[in-house]
């Protein structure tokens, strides 16, 4: 997903509009909708205003309807999200374990809400249901890595410890 | 048509294979009570307040979606029914807030009257309610979201009548709204504030952007003329709001109202539907005669202004540029009409009073501003609000004598009267472009073809061995679809009149709301509204607007002729495509 970041916006248009032009071909094209938003935060990272203006006026569906469906569903993102990408599992066996005091902690050490991201794009917040590593609980996922076993301390820590590393990286670039 | 033996409450009925458990009973004489249901809309089953007993079924069913089978045994109001009709009504209204006593819509309000009827007469639950957020951005509508219990009708009637689309539902469960596109105001989305959800909503969760307070504050201001003018649909409506039959003309009762509530002048809106028709019938022999593109199009109708700039800038060309009749009588108002009593236009406020909420929009736009860039209408109201004004300030209205409009803008001839009419303006208009283009006599007047509450209806005239071809659509649904048509064959028709709700005016967004009984755009109401002026047009003995005596006076004083310098500074406007553009849906894929 992150990866497609770097491409400019023209090509992630493009894209999907050749994906958009293949679906119309299809019968009863209304209702691929969400197959198509599905692409759109695929190629985009997230929905923007303008990527869904783009899908309303290809697929000719009113954009309050677009808005609708995105608003709708938990998957769709409506705003950037972060070089990390943190979910917290809220499931059962995470809950039980204290993972909401780890998600107040997130939310408190970052200053972001669910949903949200931090301005130095650094870091997004979202909450998930069981992600299947009740053993561990309470887990957090950041991008495609699983934390178990956390605490309000070592979430910290955890965040602190990517800090650093995107600080080197930076460097690096450089 | 196949029929299906059926009882309800235990009596025997033959009805049609094809209806719903509600239809059946709706048929029979019972009125299942019901809230989210509109007959011209989809069916949603969402509110479940109109459940019955179905024998043999497990769970009550939503009559409003249920189909009658053969044999169906139904109990429509079996103690169980009726308390678990006051449960689910109970749970709607403990997340709706307990104002009702100072809310706009006390009195008149479906929610309010439902739980009457339903007998719902204790609360036991405090339920949460939601955070009052009010969207006043627009100057027509305010979308008051802590008052929606999200029974659809509006998101339905925006999409399905209007094809316009511009709110829909937004987020999931408690937090769901009904909001625009990207929780935009409505202000800056593609609302075309036809106001269709607002007489289609059952609380004050959709209403006019209430103006009644200045108005009241502008009639005890000594240093202003105050001159009201009244729409042609506002006098066979306003009744119903105290209880007069639908079809009566009260235009008499209502220009006594304005004077008893403070007016100094009270004109008449149908005055300058005449000068709009000398305007707009010249302009159309214009363009017949090359000048100017074809087909022509309507531009009264302020709602369908908004949509043509926002869903058809490719049309804009095509509308006239007559002002809408309201916006023609302010100019005149503050030009003509102020040098006769010598006052400057800044000493003269106008109160339109019209069947519509869009106009609320259109009188605030800066094209149509008078020169030293002050309104030249000050404050629109609607019917609704008129009448409210008219309780609120003690008038004995039903028992009013009833007075004459003023001269010298008060007097219409009866082609001015079927402007609130879907077809009304065409009719007019043929009258008097015939006449003018021909110099004879027009036999029948009556355009038959372009009469009837038809979405959309066709009719040829023949004008000196020419025939020009007519359409008419009423509802912005329909006119997508006339327009979808148009794209095929662009020379299908030389003058097309839209008006943006479903029957015309006389279906506005400003009309009084419909009682319990009956249903909002409820074509046997149109109906009868769009008699009452059809039979005051036949009891006009001046039926074509060429002849109205005021208006042949005002141009020998003031504008010459039509389409003269004059008349285009003061009766004539351009609009220009608006954002966000709208996306019209094609016909046959409409929102369910």
């Amino acid at each position: 997903m992150h990866t497609t970041l770097h491409h400019n916006q023209q090509e992630i248009n493009n894209q999907l509009k050749i994906f958009i032009d293949e679906i119309k071909k299809r019968e009863r094209s209304d209702s691929h909708l969400i197959t198509i938003l599905h692409k759109a935060q695929e190629l985009n990272g997230y929905l923007s205003k303008e990527i869904m203006d783009l899908v309303a006026e290809e697929m000719q569906i009113p954009t309050s309807v677009i808005w609708g469906v995105a608003t709708f569903y938990h998957y769709f993102k409506l705003s950037p999200i972060g070089k990390y990408n943190i979910s917290v599992c809220m499931g059962t066996a995470c809950y039980v374990k204290g993972a909401s005091e780890v998600l107040e902690t997130i939310k408190e050490t970052l200053e972001i809400e669910i949903g949200e991201t931090t301005e130095d794009m650094m870091f997004s917040l979202q909450e998930a249901r069981c992600i299947g590593a009740c053993g561990l609980a309470p887990v957090a996922m950041i991008n495609d890595k699983i934390y178990g076993e956390l605490n309000p301390k070592k979430i910290v820590d955890i965040i602190n410890k990517l800090k650093e590393e995107a600080l080197e990286e930076e460097k690096i670039v450089q | 048509m196949s029929t299906v033996k059926i009882f309800i409450n235990n009596k025997e009925y033959n009805v049609d294979s094809t209806y719903t458990i509600m239809k059946a009973c709706d048929e029979i004489g019972i009125k299942i009570p019901r809230l989210c249901y509109h007959p011209k809309l989809s069916i949603s089953s969402g509110c479940r307040i109109c459940i019955v007993e179905v024998e043999g079924m497990r769970n009550f069913v939503a009559s409003c979606s249920y189909p009658v089978s053969e044999g169906m045994k139904v109990h429509t109001n079996t103690d169980a029914i009726r308390q678990a009709r006051k449960d689910i009504l109970e749970l709607i209204l403990d997340n709706h807030p307990k104002d009702c006593n100072t809310c706009v819509r006390d009195e008149v309000c479906e929610l309010q009257q439902l739980a009457s009827s339903i007998g719902l007469r204790e609360r036991k639950f405090e339920g949460v309610l939601r955070t009052p957020f009010v969207d006043a951005s627009s100057p027509s509508i305010v979308n008051n979201h802590d008052k929606c219990i999200l029974c659809g009708r509006c998101v339905r009637v925006c999409a399905q009548i209007q094809n316009v689309s511009a709110i829909d539902y937004a987020n999931r469960g408690f937090n769901t709204v009904v909001v625009p596109a990207y929780n935009n105001p409505i202000a800056e989305s593609v609302c075309t504030l036809c106001g269709q959800c607002v007489n289609i909503c059952p609380t004050a969760a959709l209403t006019e952007q209430n103006y009644t307070k200045d108005v009241f504050s502008l009639l005890n201001d000594k240093t202003k003329v105050k001159v009201a003018q009244i729409a042609p649909s506002v006098r066979v409506a306003i009744g119903e709001a105290f209880g007069i039959k639908p079809g009566n003309n009260m235009a008499r009762e209502i220009v006594h109202a304005l004077k008893l509530l403070g007016f100094d002048y009270v004109f008449d809106a149908q005055f300058s539907a005449d000068l709009t028709i000398m305007e707009e019938a010249s302009e159309l022999l214009e363009r017949l005669n090359g000048h100017g593109k074809l087909p022509m199009i309507t531009s009264c109708s302020s709602g369908w202004m908004k949509a043509l700039e926002q869903f058809y800038p490719e049309l804009i060309e095509n509308v006239s540029t007559c002002k809408s009749p309201m916006s023609m009588l302010s100019s005149v108002v503050k030009s003509y009409f102020a040098d006769k009593i010598g006052k400057k236009p800044t000493e003269i406020a106008n109160v339109a009073i019209m069947c519509c909420v869009a106009k609320k929009y259109e009188a605030k736009r800066p094209e149509l501003a008078m020169e030293d860039g002050n309104p030249a209408t000050d404050y629109v109201l609607t019917t609704r609000e008129l009448a409210w004004m008219i309780k609120s300030a003690g008038i004995d209205f039903k028992n009013l004598k009833g007075m004459d409009f003023d001269a010298p803008l008060g007097f219409s001839t009866g082609a001015a009267t079927i402007f609130g009419v879907s077809g009304g303006v065409m009719e007019a208009a043929v009258r008097t472009a015939y006449e003018l283009a021909t110099k004879s006599k027009m036999e029948n007047i009556d355009v038959i073809a372009v009469r009837g509450n038809e979405g959309i209806k066709e009719g040829a005239i023949n004008i000196n061995g020419t025939e020009i071809r007519v359409a008419v659509a009423n509802g912005l649904g329909n006119a997508s679809k006339l327009f979808e048509e148009l794209k095929k064959d662009p020379n299908k028709y030389h003058f097309i009149e839209v008006m943006a709700c479903p029957g015309g005016c006389i279906g506005g967004g400003g009309q009084p709301y419909a009682g319990i009984q009956d249903l909002p755009f409820d074509p046997k109401l149109v109906n009868e509204r769009a008699k009452a002026l059809y039979s005051s047009d036949e009891k006009n003995t001046i039926r074509r607007s060429h002849e109205n005596p005021s208006i042949i006076q005002l141009y020998k004083e003031f504008f010459g002729k039509p389409l003269s310098e004059k008349s285009h500074k003061y009766l004539h406007t351009h609009y220009k495509q608006k954002f966000p553009k709208g996306i019209l849906r094609k016909s046959g894929k409409e929102a369910k």
